[in-house]
């Protein structure tokens, strides 16, 4: 027995030792790179001919329906480096797969940052895994931006993470502007409300909430569900049965397609509000029924390549023949992958405005940013002094065929 | 009191969902002594074959028949190339295969169909029924009916044919069933290759209310266990009366309990399980294990 | 046939050795190259090591239940969450110094794993696998809805700082720790196994009728068999936080226990090294299977799992075994074998 025990403790304090006498000469290799200042030398990652950027995404497990997003980042970055590039450099892209667990985001933003030498990561998606990532991404003094995911957390607290930025619109803002619409054209509306029940609709309720707060809109029932959960379609009606004449619904994917089919096959017809990121008319309105879904609201932001408005609009046509030529296997209508480009765009916008070779100044370069409008709807800016970049949206209504706007772009400063 | 009915008329609806996959289970069991956690993406990968058929523009029944005839020798290859060559190893080796191939087929059909949600075009009408104030779905109706009638071939197959015998035996003590001149390796291809079509009439039956996409079973596997476990894993008709019972309770629970929200309906069967396992771990209507000491 | 009777004729058997010294020799080995990795690799590596660590150790908790107690469970994932949660709650709130959490966690998930294990145990087989399902499709609906383990978002801990004095980085100096304390538990189990009650329960997994027909107390070996592997998951959690900083109930799903399920299948049962080879096997698997190509990760890891059990189906230990078995019968023992048994003939 002692055998074993000496046995095993002498290799560990051997190591030790060693590790004590070769302290300082040692590679600290997990040490956090102070940020350099803007000035001369570069950081890594960043050459006169390369830059290479890197992402983590859910390619596998839960969420790999969001994994299309890399394709709208791949087709512009191809694209631009068919352009030549971006200011003379071309853009080498890393996407890696996390599963949707943190852990393993955790170990791509390692990878990407000590092994890939990143210049900066760009566009990681979905919450858990950014919030896994995002305090050793600050410490390293890594540019961590146009993070895909709506979530309140990432401008809430620029001081504490200064290297990070949003990229899509925060729920919260969203969430806003529906309170406010409804505080405008049925102030005293009885509202039934769905939410998923993790960060995503959790987000989405408390700033709704907060937003009605003092109002005369009254929630008379919530209902709530878990992504592992089969269906909607007892929740939906329990909620028609309040015959309440709103209908929130923070929902994604299948949930929504099954609460707008089941509220229609209910004959229940309240003014139903779905979250921008399941407004899309092939993704989600057309397997619910089109006539089913008309006369929803949400909001919109970019322009739907499917609209014959924009049919001819050239930044459209940029994108659907970028996706066409680069990332075929991608469905431009995917709502993801124009997500993704939008993201690209920006970073691509960054990179110009940069003024030295260093992280430090592409994050001037990015908190000052000004994106021209793009696939953007007009009105739109990105406007990166907060922390959302995007707080403009419009009010969109269904009618059937198309999305239609209405009124002019409302922006909504309060992003959590 | 029309609530009541209704929250109990939607828990029989939601029931009859995981009994549809919980019979591919038990059959699955039954015949070939596996507990086959793939069973759920196998079904999903069915439909989504019946969905590229339609899709082709053939019509809803030639569709749905072509798919039973490719998932019945989809079934029989998957036990022949997989399973056979590793035949005889104990339950946790199997186990493990099954999980093996639940990740192949998951990730499979993401890769081939997308991640997308597709609507799939029901057998029944689309109509409404409306029974002393609870609304019913023909499809909700046509869904216990199709159950039913599969729960009670299954049982007569089993309990009163000679082919029925011949499976359960091969299942139950392979060596002795060779002995006795049953082709083993013959009954559990025909097993999987059953199992598999019936795992493609849950994906049917099932399609059209939860649309049709990569994790459409995947979330009704726990539920389905839990009413395989509830009924009896050897039971068809314990797999109904079980999904049924579970779907019941958790909807009641959900309404009624305030405490347990959405996300903690789950609960409810996980309690159900736990419950039945400890009392009478054979559930409501298995038959009892007796060990010869 | 006492050690000194034999007469080595082979080079390598002339390094016969004292005996009792070959195994912890073994383990000295083993050590000394673990220790000296941070020193050798980048932080990355090492941080992913450091994951390997904690999967293994539960891995090894859950190969003392199967693999020696011959018992099943799909639900270490949630003693794995217990361990973590509660590390993590404890670091959040600073109630603690950091390395007092190890033995709290492992206190709490081994009277969590006795809880459970004394109703759970009177079932068998598959029934036992159903009621510890429950048990890991549960965490994360219970996990999300209470704020004190951080409801949906989760918790971000301060990860084990680094003492000065030492002059290590913070990676390297949590690979050791959580190396340091993965020694302990690794000797430990070895301890545990030729010990009475790991000779119990092994009598106990033959034939349990027999085992209590001589006196082994079947209810107490088995709820403590459980118990034991419980806490080693819960340890395994407490590593996982201090290598990671973050929990959230994304973390802990069924997929989890299943993985731990299958690294005892690859890495081999009633082995203990083989927890090692399936800790390697949880981490390294996805990201090899991403590297080939990210769209197929899932089909990717599952068709290596099934050729794995063809090719190994007592996992890589036990295929190691079989071809040591088989190396040993050289053409030179053989004859001397057979010379030997001649002798002994009229």
């Amino acid at each position: 027995m002692k055998v074993r025990t000496v046995a095993a403790v002498v290799p560990l304090l051997a190591a030790l030792a060693t590790a004590v006498a070769g302290c300082g000469s040692g590679t600290a290799t997990g040490a956090a790179p102070a940020a350099t200042g803007g000035g001369g030398s570069a950081d890594p990652g960043i050459s006169k001919t390369s830059v290479t950027l890197g992402g983590s995404y859910p390619f596998s497990g839960p969420a790999a329906a969001y994994s299309t997003l890399v394709y709208g980042v791949q087709a512009a970055f191809d694209a631009a480096n068919a352009g030549g590039g971006v200011s003379g450099r071309k853009i080498k892209y890393t996407a890696l797969d996390d599963g949707y667990d943190p852990a393993r985001a955790l170990q791509d933003a390692h990878q990407l940052i000590e092994q890939d030498h990143v210049f900066a990561i760009l566009g990681s998606a979905g919450t858990p895994t950014n919030f896994a990532d995002w305090d050793y991404i600050n410490q390293a003094g890594v540019p961590d931006l146009f993070l895909i995911s709506g979530a309140s957390n990432w401008g809430a607290d620029i001081k504490a993470h200064p290297w990070t930025i949003g990229g899509l619109p925060s729920f919260v803002a969203e969430a806003r502007i529906y309170a406010h619409y409804l505080e405008r054209v049925m102030p005293h509306a009885t509202i039934a409300i769905l939410y998923q029940n993790d960060e995503f609709g959790q987000d989405y309720l408390g700033g709704f909430l907060h937003a009605i707060a003092g109002s005369g809109l009254k929630v008379i029932a919530k209902q709530d569900y878990v992504v592992t959960d089969p269906t909607v379609d007892t929740q939906v009606s329990n909620l028609a049965a309040s015959k309440a004449q709103v209908f929130v619904d923070f929902s994604t994917a299948q949930f929504t397609i099954q609460a707008i089919k089941q509220a229609a096959s209910l004959g229940w017809k309240p003014l139903h509000i779905i979250p921008v990121p399941d407004a899309s008319k092939t993704q989600v309105l057309e397997p619910a029924g089109l006539q089913n879904s008309t006369g929803i609201i949400s909001v919109d932001y970019s322009k739907d390549p499917t609209d014959p408005r924009w049919a001819r609009d050239a930044s459209v046509q940029e994108y659907l023949r970028a996706v066409k030529q680069y990332t075929p296997k991608a469905n431009p209508d995917d709502f993801n992958v124009e997500e993704g480009w939008i993201v690209a765009q920006a970073m691509i916008a960054a990179l110009k405005a940069m003024k030295h070779p260093t992280r430090a100044s592409l994050m001037q370069a990015v908190r000052t940013l000004n994106v021209p409008e793009g696939v953007l709807l007009p009105g739109v800016e990105i406007n990166t002094t907060h922390g959302y970049p995007i707080q403009t949206m419009y009010v969109a209504r269904f009618n059937g065929t198309t999305w239609q706007l209405l009124g002019s772009p409302i922006t909504e400063t309060r992003g959590y | 009191m029309a609530r009541l009915l209704q929250t109990i008329v939607d828990g029989l609806a939601d029931g009859s969902i995981y009994a549809a996959l919980a019979l591919a289970l038990v059959l699955i069991y039954r015949a070939t002594g596996v507990v086959n956690f793939a069973q759920g993406e196998m079904a999903t990968c069915s439909t989504f074959i019946a969905w590229g058929l339609l899709q082709a523009g053939l019509p809803l029944a030639a569709a749905l028949g072509l798919t039973f005839v490719i998932a019945f020798i989809g079934g029989m290859l998957v036990e022949c190339v997989v399973l056979r060559p590793t035949e005889g190893s104990d339950a946790l080796t199997i186990v493990i295969l099954t999980v093996g191939l639940y990740f192949l087929f998951n990730s499979a059909d993401g890769w081939i169909w997308g991640f997308d949600s597709h609507s799939f075009p029901s057998v029944f009408s689309t109509s409404r029924l409306s029974v002393g104030g609870a609304h019913l779905t023909a499809q909700s109706v046509g869904t216990v009916g199709v159950l039913v009638a599969v729960a009670a071939i299954l049982y007569a197959f089993f309990q009163r044919t000679d082919l029925g015998l011949a499976m359960r035996a091969a299942a139950q003590g392979p060596d002795s069933s060779r002995l006795a001149g049953v082709p083993v390796d013959r009954m559990l291809m025909f097993g999987w290759g059953v199992a598999a079509v019936l795992g493609a009439v849950a994906g049917a039956l099932v399609a059209p209310a939860l649309f049709l996409n990569v994790n459409t079973m995947s979330s009704v596997l726990i539920y389905a266990f839990a009413a395989a476990a509830l009924g009896g894993l050897d039971s068809p008709v314990g797999a109904l009366i079980g999904g049924w019972i579970i779907g019941v309770a958790q909807n009641l629970a959900g309404t009624y309990v305030g405490f347990i929200g959405g996300d903690l309906e789950i609960l409810v069967p996980l309690a159900i399980i736990t419950v039945v396992l400890l009392i009478r771990p054979t559930g409501l209507f298995g038959s009892r294990e007796v060990v010869r000491v | 046939m006492s050690a000194a009777n034999v007469r080595p004729r082979s080079k390598v058997a002339a390094l016969s050795l004292p005996p009792g010294t070959r195994g912890p020799l073994r383990i000295a080995a083993v050590l000394t190259v673990a220790a000296f990795i941070p020193f050798v690799y980048s932080g990355y590596t090492v941080s992913e090591l450091t994951l390997v660590i904690a999967y293994a150790v539960a891995t090894l908790g859950l190969n003392l239940l199967i693999g020696y107690g011959g018992q099943i469970s799909l639900g270490h994932g949630a003693f794995f969450a217990i361990g973590a949660y509660l590390t993590a709650v404890l670091l959040s709130h600073n109630v603690v110094p950091v390395i007092a959490t190890i033995p709290l966690t492992g206190v709490a998930s081994f009277i969590a794993g006795y809880l459970f294990g004394l109703p759970a145990l009177r079932l068998r087989g598959i029934y036992l696998g159903l009621v510890t399902l429950t048990l890991a499709v549960a965490v994360t609906p219970l996990v999300s809805r209470f704020t004190i383990t951080g409801g949906v978002d989760g918790l971000t801990v301060n990860q084990p700082q680094a003492p000065t004095w030492l002059g290590l980085s913070q990676v390297q100096f949590v690979y050791l720790l959580c190396l340091a304390v993965a020694a302990v538990l690794f000797i430990g189990a070895g301890r545990l196994v030729r010990s009475e009650v790991g000779r119990s329960v092994v009598a106990l997994n033959d034939n349990e009728l027999t085992a209590g027909a001589v006196g082994v107390n079947v209810t107490r070996t088995k709820t403590r068999l459980f118990a034991w592997s419980a806490m080693y998951a819960g340890i395994g959690g407490s590593l996982y936080v201090f290598a990671v900083g973050f929990v959230s109930p994304d973390s802990f799903t069924l997929t989890l226990s299943v993985w731990f399920l299958a690294a005892v299948v690859v890495g081999g049962r009633r082995s203990i090294a083989g927890a090692i080879i399936g800790g390697l096997a949880i981490e390294f698997l996805p990201v090899y299977a991403a590297k080939v190509d990210e769209a197929l990760t899932g089909a990717i890891y599952g068709a290596a799992l099934i050729v794995c059990i063809y090719v190994m189906p007592d996992g890589v230990v036990g295929a190691a075994r079989r071809m040591k078995a088989a190396a040993s019968v050289t053409p030179g023992a053989f004859k001397r074998r057979a010379g030997r048994l001649e002798q002994r003939l009229p």
